[in-house]
């Protein structure tokens, strides 16, 4: 059944390889039409920078908060706003918004990295809407981070509704909870099968329907992932004997569909970190007693790891081989962004822990606009026959 | 919570004159003592197998720190000067090889390398960290904290503290977000107090910790005054050369007596030079001579240090000078901001002030700086330089945007120059020299053209 007031209702009574082909087109369409829907019905948009945001409070002030994260430009409105020696993803969300192929209303970066922290002041210069920086703690270590953490969040509620948002109430906000919790559990169950049932779904359709969640009205995206969950659960895949690695360095900038599927091609990818901040929450956050609260402890105490947030009881290395041996993988590619310091610094202490547990493990940069990928899948299969004939 | 405003009644003011003569350079010779008394410090503490405390430039807790007899350690104080005594690429070759890559800071590779040197440092030996405080004023400074952790064991403080989130944006003192604000730093503060008696087994001596902030409170006092100096003509300094040396000693000495002294001591020397009509000078042949001041600049970035007397050449034979530098405030951790703690409060005053210190840091980083990218710039500038680097993405992220700004809001000439802080192998030295001479032809023509009309 279609539903009339659906942003996105293409894939309804697709096959899944069509819907996965759709949400593809979604994702790789720099003109962002379901946000242009959105906004042409009346609806207010906050764009949020990767990694992680409380969309729960976005959502329940009834804004659509929309992920930023780059995408397919030639960058050459935003090259003159920005020097050398940065990321791909910085240049190329100031270029969609330069261009108005995504306009918004309030836009919220995060202080993961030296360069993200720097994209507030930017388009504050260059657009008139509020361009802030979300104060996620980078101390969750202390006891006073949750009550500054709550505050946070209120204040930048307040932000939203003067963005013309919706006054954030507690009952609005615990909807707002259950629906993302029900998304979390959807997201859990994505990877349980990435996991258990490898040959079922790849990481490049997996990748696809996450993205869908940074877009999407997130009603509308539960309702899609739980018809396609069912769909994959029936799909008719033969079992296959491949390598089982997982795919570490995609938490920021989005690594190209092709290079996922190139890798797919020659492993089971049973486990990664993209889209990281649409999975950060890694239980339910409870809707009683204070919601606000619930969801800023939720961000320290039950949240998942990435070279973004600084945690001394997360050591990362560690939490890579926890992610290995729960996904029961073999190897890992330890990927980075071109020009990511975060990840970067991180590729030597993973490799590092990796030698120490005798973990097989390839080092690679990709960028979010790279074509070409025969390198790559040749290397690719010259290390995992090493692995295989090891 | 009340910052008091500091009564120096026997503070040689202010113009005094007296030995003239004497005065003189003095700032720049002690400098320069200072500089190797706290190398050959370091070099004692490692020597005797002691532990020190590993703090970066902004948000640096000197004053806790220096309550638990710490030596303390700037990571990079120490990668700078392998830069300017040209021993940086094999340190950073080093760290390369280790498995840094060539997109990362660089200042965090020449320190790795040095550690994997067992400390082995051009100016003496470096001791280990026994305690390492880092804050969020750059987030490579907690990946720095953490292989820091990783090679030593040292444990990790971190002080978060919350910066402006959008221009012009600041929270008050007695808002509700300054309120939540504060007792967050407030928090971290406390429990940074309490990782300190852990790592000494020392108590925390309040009467100890006040006395240090009355010398951070002189320093501070001082330091501020000193950076308005530079509004007059001629500029008493070169904020691009000269100033690196105070930053040094504000670093460095941060709440001391020794570091008070010296910034009450150079404060008497530049303004009596001030009064004097005595300019910034250079060394040339030899010889110190005054800078030639045709063209008033104002600099927003990070020094060039590889090339560290060459980049100022640049702009010092067309008789520029720089009389202003974002640098001397966000690289001295906001002492320039002149706030002074409340002795009576020291805690709560002491998460105020890093609140405020650190912040402005931050703004001046991440959004501007009024008092130089301005029109009304109370330096009376004839243009600004931009200096971005590859090893500092929170200082260089933002400049080519900001440059715009100025440029076409503000009417003000600019110049974009990019290379490195500290890796001479990004220091592309014909070409910054072509655009710094086109800079000033352009100047030049301004200035002409200004003439002509009048």
């Amino acid at each position: 059944m279609t539903d009339a007031t659906a942003l996105f209702s293409e894939w309804e009574g697709r096959r899944l390889d069509e819907i996965f082909a759709l949400c593809r087109e979604q994702l790789e369409d720099p003109t962002y039409p379901i946000v242009k829907k959105w906004r042409a019905a009346g609806g207010k948009v906050l764009g949020h920078f990767q990694v992680y945001f409380p969309e729960e409070i976005a959502h329940a002030c009834g804004m659509l908060p929309v992920k930023i994260r780059g995408g397919q430009a030639d960058g050459v409105e935003a090259s003159q706003h920005f020097g050398s020696y940065l990321c791909s993803i910085l240049k190329t969300s100031l270029d969609l918004a330069l261009c108005k192929h995504i306009e918004l209303d309030l836009f919220v970066t995060h202080p993961i990295c030296d360069g993200a922290r720097n994209l507030a002041g930017i388009w504050g210069r260059n657009f008139p809407y509020k361009s802030q920086v979300l104060h996620l703690p980078q101390n969750p270590n202390s006891a006073s981070a949750y009550a500054f953490l709550r505050d946070e969040y209120r204040r930048l509620a307040g932000d939203i509704e003067a963005a013309g948002g919706a006054r954030l109430t507690d009952a609005n906000l615990k909807a707002s909870l259950e629906i993302y919790n029900r998304s979390r559990r959807l997201m859990r169950e994505l990877y349980r099968i990435r996991r258990d049932r490898p040959w079922t779904l790849g990481a490049d359709e997996s990748m696809v329907l996450m993205a869908m969640a940074g877009i999407l009205p997130r009603e509308e995206f539960n309702r899609m992932l739980e018809t396609v969950l069912a769909m994959i659960g029936s799909r008719a895949a033969r079992e296959q004997d491949k390598i089982r690695v997982v795919f570490e360095g995609g938490f920021c900038e989005v690594p190209p569909y092709d290079l996922l599927q190139a890798i797919s091609r020659s492993c089971f990818v049973v486990d990664d970190d993209v889209f990281i901040g649409l999975r950060w929450i890694l239980e339910d956050v409870s809707t009683e007693g204070d919601p606000l609260a619930n969801l800023a402890a939720a961000y320290m105490d039950k949240s998942s790891y990435s070279p973004v947030q600084h945690d001394n009881s997360k050591p990362r290395e560690k939490m890579l081989l926890k992610r290995v041996r729960e996904a029961k993988a073999e190897a890992v590619i330890l990927a980075a962004a071109k020009m990511c310091e975060p990840g970067l610094d991180e590729q030597v202490a993973y490799s590092k822990a990796l030698d120490h547990e005798g973990i097989p493990y390839f080092v690679s940069e990709f960028e979010e606009n790279q074509t070409t990928f025969d390198d790559i899948s040749i290397q690719m299969e010259t290390f995992l026959e090493n692995v295989m004939f090891a | 919570m009340v910052a008091t405003l500091l009564q120096q009644p026997g503070a040689p003011h202010e113009g005094a004159a007296h030995h003239g003569v004497d005065l003189v350079g003095r700032g720049a010779r002690e400098s320069a003592r200072l500089t190797r008394k706290w190398f050959s410090s370091l070099t004692e503490a490692a020597r005797a197998g002691k532990g020190a405390a590993y703090v970066f430039v902004m948000g640096n807790m000197n004053e806790v720190l220096r309550a638990f007899d710490l030596p303390i350690v700037y990571p990079e104080i120490t990668a700078l000067q392998l830069a300017v005594r040209g021993t940086a690429e094999e340190y950073l070759r080093e760290s390369e090889d280790y498995g840094y890559s060539p997109d990362i800071c660089g200042y965090l590779k020449a320190d790795v390398a040095m550690h994997l040197r067992g400390g082995e440092h051009p100016m003496g030996l470096i001791p280990k960290p026994s305690l390492v405080v880092t804050t969020n004023a750059c987030n490579t400074y907690f990946k720095w904290a953490e292989i820091w952790q990783r090679l030593h064991g040292a444990p990790i403080v971190t002080i978060d503290v919350p910066n402006m989130r959008a221009a012009r944006a600041e929270s008050l003192r007695g808002d509700k977000e300054f309120t939540f604000e504060h007792a967050y730093v407030v928090g971290q503060i406390k429990e940074l107090i309490a990782a300190c008696e852990r790592a000494t087994g020392k108590k925390f001596d309040i009467d100890k910790f006040r006395e240090h902030l009355r010398h951070a409170n002189t320093m501070s006092h001082f330091w501020k005054k000193l950076l308005l100096l530079n509004t007059g003509s001629p500029a008493v300094f070169s904020a691009l050369t000269d100033g690196l040396a105070y930053l040094g000693m504000a670093n460095c000495y941060r709440a001391t007596e020794e570091g008070a002294k010296y910034f009450e001591e150079l404060y008497e020397e530049m303004a009596y030079r001030s009064e004097h009509g005595i300019g910034a000078f250079m060394r040339k042949d030899g010889k110190d001579v005054p800078v030639e001041q045709r063209f008033r600049l104002g600099f927003i970035g990070v020094p060039c240090y590889p090339i560290f007397r060459g980049f100022n050449e640049f702009f010092s034979d067309w008789g520029g000078i720089f009389v202003a530098s974002s640098y001397l405030k966000f690289a001295s951790g906001g002492t320039a901001l002149g706030f002074e703690f409340d002795l009576a409060n020291p805690i709560e005053s002491f998460a105020e002030g890093t609140l405020l210190t650190v912040r402005s840091t931050q703004t001046g980083l991440l959004f501007d700086i009024p008092e130089i990218e301005s029109r009304t710039s109370s330096f009376n500038l004839d243009g600004i330089v931009y200096h971005g680097v590859k090893s500092c993405r929170t200082a260089s992220s933002g400049l080519a945007d900001r440059r715009i700004h100025t440029s076409e809001s503000l009417g003000l000439p600019t110049l974009m120059l990019e290379s490195d802080i500290v890796d001479p192998r990004a220091v592309s030295k014909a070409q910054m020299k072509n655009r710094a001479d086109a800079f000033f032809e352009g100047l030049i023509g301004r200035r002409q053209k200004l003439a002509a009309s009048h």
